[in-house]
């Protein structure tokens, strides 16, 4: 008797320790990350680096700021992660209504997993393909569609498990009163579920706008800020490629700084989107 | 006395299954109906078919006629919403909405646009909220999520927001089986405050519970209405054998 327990403890220990191992390893490796950044970066962030776009010679050392990629970022991530939310709330809530757990609800699913899992190069291949097709050349607007692509699955299966979790007796809750269908779908369902959706598109963000290999061919590079959705744009992942690919030390640091630039943008959203969550979360049901 | 509901020559079927048998009652306002019988034998399929609840689950087919005050719930020319805005619903768990306590009372108010101000939406959900029994635990946090509160407290939360629509109904699904005794308590002793207003029909399995609240009885087996009648003449001088044998606990 006294032994068992012994033994439970010890497994118990084990397995605390393995998880607190675990976690402080990958606590760890994002410190290094993080400060890796802020060493090599913090630097040359300067006001010019964030207000200002190349001048002649930036990619040399000289004057000029990435405002072109910051921009192009925004506007590119910003887009696909729309239109995909467009897309896949109405993806998700049909797969929830009509498929349920079905055999052809969980192919959707499967399908929807394995894209998520796909290389994001291979989207960019594939909307490279479709543009040449149509004669399209790289664009603000190649380049928002294919991150749109990317960002659907993972946003489509978030919402799934979002709308999966939704108690279903608080439906027929708001029935019994005399609800509408719309009064319900405002009224419960969307505050109910608000939430989680917020989770749901700042995960896709994050990924999308962080992704170098899917809009190096379909949105190109220049030196402009965007101003047409027909021609090419810049973007803050290829900005640390190319600065990051020369010999020269000081535009290498920039690179850095750039890197530095778009972790910000995403810990700012994602804060943001924290406090409102937790806001929204009051009432939720649990 | 005029009954207020009439059930006549009711069937329900779920896919093949007959669920409900040939049912035909007359509920009588101003009193507590209770409805008892073994499990699966139709007491919640036909408290979903008095606020056509029924149609919300795939593939049942409902035939006969159900009059409320005289008028069939289930004809063409009938609005859902308005058939269970007439009927309060309490379930057998306490289901909050997502918002406050006091908006959970204030919701139904809202969407049947039953108040033309704030101060008198304000002014309702306290009376029900006291109705319910619930006001002096709440009075000072309504706000807070509906969730915070105990589940006996969310089921008279649940019972204020109902009774806020003023129904002439009230349905209990088994609605204290999931409380403490202290909660269910409550609850039923407000169900007896609330009779002369309302007409209450309960589903319950507790005997006991069953004789503190019927002025009605309904007994059913296997889909049918076995015996029916005041609680009286069904609980002392049961006339068919089935029911003998339930209330002697046999089965
Ligand atoms: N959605 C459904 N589909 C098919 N059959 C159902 C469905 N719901 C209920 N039934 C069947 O209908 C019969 C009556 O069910 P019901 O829930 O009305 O019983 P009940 O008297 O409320 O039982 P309990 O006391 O256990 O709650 C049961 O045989 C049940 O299996
Ligand atoms: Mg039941």
């Amino acid at each position: 008797m006294k032994k068992k327990i012994h033994r439970r403890y010890l497994a118990e220990f084990v397995a605390r320790v393995l998880m607190i191992g675990s976690f402080a390893l990958v606590a760890l490796i994002l410190g290094l990350i993080l400060w890796t950044l802020i060493q090599k970066g913090l630097p040359s962030l300067t006001w010019e680096m964030v207000s200002q776009t190349p001048k002649g010679g930036f990619y040399l050392g000289k004057e000029g700021g990435i405002l072109n990629a910051i921009l192009g970022s925004l506007y590119m991530a910003g887009g696909g992660t729309l239109i995909a939310l467009i897309f896949s709330l109405p993806i998700a809530i049909y797969l929830n209504t009509y498929l349920g757990s079905s055999r052809w609800g969980n192919y959707v699913r499967l399908v929807l997993d394995i894209l998520w899992g796909i290389p994001s190069i291979v989207y960019g291949a594939f909307g490279f393909i479709i543009m040449l097709s149509m004669g399209m050349r790289a664009s603000l607007l190649g380049g928002t569609i294919t991150l749109t692509l990317l960002a659907l699955p993972i946003m489509t299966r978030a919402m799934d498990e979002v709308i999966r979790r939704m108690p279903t007796d608080l439906s027929e809750a708001a029935l019994a009163l005399g609800s509408t269908r719309l009064e319900i779908a405002l009224r419960v369902t969307l505050p109910q579920m608000l939430p989680g959706i917020l989770t749901a598109v700042l995960l896709a963000f994050g990924r999308v706008i962080g992704d170098a290999a899917s809009v190096l061919f379909t949105a190109g590079y220049t030196d402009n800020i965007p101003t047409t959705l027909f021609r090419p744009v810049a973007s803050l992942p290829l900005a640390v490629f190319f600065q990051l690919g020369t010999p020269f030390p000081e535009v290498q640091q920039r690179a850095y700084a750039s890197a530095l630039i778009l972790t910000i943008l995403v810990l700012i959203l994602s804060i943001g989107s924290r406090l409102i969550s937790s806001r929204l979360n009051k009432y939720t049901i649990k | 006395m005029q009954p207020h509901i009439q059930v006549k020559n009711l069937n329900v079927h779920y896919g093949r299954t007959h669920v409900l048998k040939d049912i035909n009652l007359e509920i009588l306002p101003q009193q507590i109906t209770v409805i008892m019988g073994p499990s699966g034998c139709g007491k919640t399929t036909l408290l979903k078919t008095l606020n056509r609840f029924i149609e919300l689950v795939d593939g049942t087919r409902v035939t006969g006629q159900i009059l409320l005050d005289g008028q069939d719930i289930y004809s063409n020319d009938v609005d859902v919403t308005e058939v269970r805005k007439r009927i309060g619903l309490l379930a057998q768990r306490p289901q909050p909405l997502p918002m406050s306590i006091a908006a959970n009372v204030a919701y139904g108010m809202q969407i049947h646009r039953m108040k033309s101000n704030r101060q008198e939406v304000r002014k309702s959900v306290q009376h029900y909220l006291e109705v319910a029994g619930l006001w002096e635990e709440v009075s000072h946090r309504l706000n807070d999520p509906a969730t915070s509160l105990s589940t006996g407290q969310q089921q008279r939360l649940c019972l204020a927001r109902g009774l806020a629509i003023e129904p002439e109904i009230i349905l209990g699904d088994e609605p204290t089986s999931a409380l403490d005794p202290i909660s269910s308590q409550h609850i039923e002793k407000r169900l007896l405050t609330l009779k002369d207003t309302y007409t209450t029909i309960i589903v319950t399995h507790t005997l006991r519970q069953a004789k503190r609240l019927a002025d009605q009885v309904i007994f059913m087996y296997l889909g049918e209405v076995i015996e029916a009648g005041p609680a009286d003449a069904v609980f002392n001088h049961p006339k068919v054998e089935r029911t003998q044998q339930y209330l002697a606990g046999l089965f």
